[in-house]
């Protein structure tokens, strides 16, 4: 029974190793800023994610989409929680085109909650034209799309710096320590006071990388504050009823001459 | 199979049982004479039917949301994510029940070959197991094709132009397959569907795994036959029925960790980037559930012979009962083969590891070797084994070890000495 236990925890911890990934050129590893959504009760910082929100709609969202995503889900338990109200205006700063309408014509009007997220550019090769031929990614799912997640996200927003000697950069190409190949075309996007918060919060880049890292966080993984509560039910669920029926196995064993 | 003839005792139950035995087969499930001495390796059984049915279930209801087109296939992935209740749940636990099912297929495939189960009468049993083996990764194969991730794409790109290697019709098959010159829709539609219906026949063949099971009766970690029912068997029911329960639980336990607290650790980030034709990943790498055969795979240096190397892995399983004749069947009897066994652990581990490495340096000559090691077990040491290996003798019974406290050779050898 000890020795089951232990060579399927063994099995597990290295089958949860096994998908290594590396990259041709050294990038640093991520720094890990400590997130509040990590570990068995982990949660979003709600006014992080409002302040995170704030930092992705009026800077990441200029070039990034973010299309999987409704205004609604703004105004859901375990997200930024805005309002209904809130999420109605912020919905009707954006414009969608909806139609055809009993004429036949398409027509532009303000976005409702149930919209999704207003995309920036009209396509993907609109988007990259305008980014001197990188596709800004859509946002939606990026923290899962990275390895490293939210640390990666964190760092590489931090992680900007001037070339080493040797390095030469071409135009519209900028150096980051944790980006694969140290070299990216996104300029650094952040900058001191570009956002000014509306709970009157500082903001320093830090504060602004950590913000929008949580807001991203939360929208690649909407329901994980139900996903991490029910699981620490079920588990102690589990393991009770496992309790129950070990008891039981022994006793109706008892009656033969064995081992279980 | 239990031979007694079984009454109902109702009137309603005796006329429905003389035009369909069902209640005779239960009652043939519940008396089933089982080895008293079986260890917790023999659980996973269960577990694997538990999988099973658990990946229909959530594949059903992920199908309900899900839209097969290349152009909707990764959003509508997200929509489940999102919008439907539960929906992630639903979809981690179908995700993650993939590694689970293989991890436990895994245990269950090294305790056969451990205790010798695949050995005669039970050629059958595990003949058909290696195909819903076989069958299990096309499945998930397949199943890690339709979110339409990168990984996805390129994984499917890689796996179906190993076909492209047969001589003269390969680039036919290969265009055959994806339905055209590129993996694109029609490769994603034919995958879905092939999805959905490849857990049917694995059904279908663990039906017959079990009924073929039920012929010869359990093999038992001393590997001996049994005179069924006898002093060395229990019923089914409840005795085995509990004790599946348990190791049920605690596996659920585990898997409850993997859905709940990480659920993409067994996945690739990359499959969360939707997939695209023009951007290729810089590592390709498939499921860690395959990685051993990858390392086969790319261990050789000719892409034909490469191909063969890999699913001659796979056949060699097929036909281990002809390779292995020696007529003791538990390794607690067979030292040497035990070490044996150990090393072929050792060496699938190391395959897998190294099938998730670049195939490079170091790692491609650790892979060249662990294949050659591979082949030679099965190929050249069981064979030598079945002929020049000095067993122990092995007990008449099960209760006689029993009575010594534990199964183990030492206490075997220890009787010996004694006598």
């Amino acid at each position: 029974m000890k020795k089951f236990i232990i060579f399927f925890f063994f099995l597990t911890t290295l089958f949860s190793n096994s998908t290594i990934s590396f990259s041709a050129e050294k990038a640093a590893e991520p720094m890990s800023p400590g997130w509040s959504f990590k570990g068995f009760f982990g949660t979003f910082d709600r006014a992080s994610l409002q302040r995170g929100y704030q930092v992705y709609t009026e800077v990441c969202a200029s070039c990034h989409s973010m299309k999987h995503l409704s205004y609604r889900n703004l105004s859901q338990p375990g997200g930024p929680e805005f309002s209904e109200e809130q999420v109605k205006i912020i919905a009707s700063q954006f414009e969608v085109r909806d139609g055809p309408n009993d004429d036949g014509e398409m027509f532009d009007r303000p976005a409702r909650p149930s919209d999704n997220f207003v995309s920036p550019y009209a396509n993907d090769k609109e988007a990259t034209a305008a980014n001197g031929g990188a596709y800004p990614p859509d946002m939606s799912v990026l923290v899962k799309a990275r390895k490293g997640g939210a640390d990666y996200i964190y760092s590489l927003l931090l992680g900007y710096e001037e070339p080493p000697e040797g390095i030469s950069l071409d135009d519209g190409v900028y150096y980051n320590k944790y980006m694969a190949g140290n070299k990216i075309k996104m300029s650094n996007p952040l900058s001191e006071g570009i956002v000014e918060y509306a709970d009157g919060t500082n903001a320093t880049e830090e504060q602004m990388a950590r913000d929008v890292t949580t807001f991203l966080s939360w929208a690649a993984e909407p329901h994980l504050e139900e996903r991490h509560k029910i699981g620490f039910r079920a588990i102690i669920y589990l393991i009770i009823i496992t309790i129950l029926v070990y008891f039981s196995m022994k006793k109706i064993w008892s009656r033969v001459e064995s081992e279980v | 199979m239990s031979d007694h003839e079984y009454t109902p005792s109702s009137k309603f139950g005796k006329w429905f049982n003389d035009r369909l035995p069902l209640l005779t087969l239960g009652k043939h499930l519940t008396d089933y004479p089982t080895p008293k001495n079986l260890n917790y390796w023999w659980t996973f059984g269960g577990i694997l039917t538990f999988c099973l049915i658990t990946q229909i279930v959530t594949g059903l209801i992920l199908a309900m949301h899900y839209v097969a087109h290349a152009d909707l296939a990764f959003g509508s992935v997200e929509h489940i994510m999102r919008n439907v209740n539960y929906g992630w749940l639903i979809r981690y636990v179908h995700a993650n029940g993939a590694s689970m099912f293989f991890l436990a297929v895994y245990i269950h495939i090294f305790r056969s070959l451990y205790y010798g189960s695949y050995k005669s009468p039970r050629e059958i049993i595990w003949i058909l197991g290696m195909i819903i083996y076989i069958l299990m990764m096309a499945a998930a194969f397949m199943g890690y094709v339709l979110p339409w991730g990168q990984m996805s794409f390129w994984g499917a790109t890689v796996i179906t132009n190993l076909f492209s290697a047969i001589p003269l019709v390969g680039e036919s098959i290969v265009t055959w397959l994806w339905g055209g010159y590129s993996v694109d829709n029609p490769t994603l539609t034919r995958f879905f569907s092939l999805h959905y219906l490849i857990p049917f026949l694995i059904l279908g063949l663990v039906v017959l795994h079990i009924w073929a099971l039920h012929v010869p009766g359990n093999n038992n970690p001393i590997g001996i036959d049994l005179k069924k029912p006898s002093k060395d068997t229990v019923p089914f029911h409840p005795y085995i029925v509990i004790k599946d329960l348990f190791a049920l639980l605690i596996f659920l336990i585990v898997f409850a960790f993997f859905v709940f607290y990480s659920p993409n650790i067994l996945g690739h980030a990359d499959n969360y980037i939707e997939a695209n034709p023009m951007v290729t990943p810089a590592h390709i790498v498939p499921e860690w559930y395959l990685l051993p055969f990858y390392a086969i795979l790319r261990s050789v240096p000719d892409k034909l012979l490469g191909v063969i190397a890999m699913f001659g892995a796979l056949f060699i399983l097929v036909i281990l009962p002809w390779l292995d004749t020696s007529k003791t069947r538990s390794a607690v009897f067979r030292p040497l083969y035990k070490q044996f066994y150990w090393f072929l652990v050792a060496d699938v581990l190391i395959l897998g590891y190294v099938g998730a490495m670049p195939a490079e340096g170091i790692y491609l000559l650790v892979a060249r070797v662990a294949t050659a090691y591979y082949f030679a077990h099965f190929l050249i040491i069981l064979p030598i084994l079945s002929k020049k290996e000095k067993v122990l003798d092995v007990p008449l019974s099960i209760t006689e070890p029993v009575l010594g406290g534990s199964v183990s050779a030492s206490v075997v050898r220890e009787r010996k000495d004694k006598l």
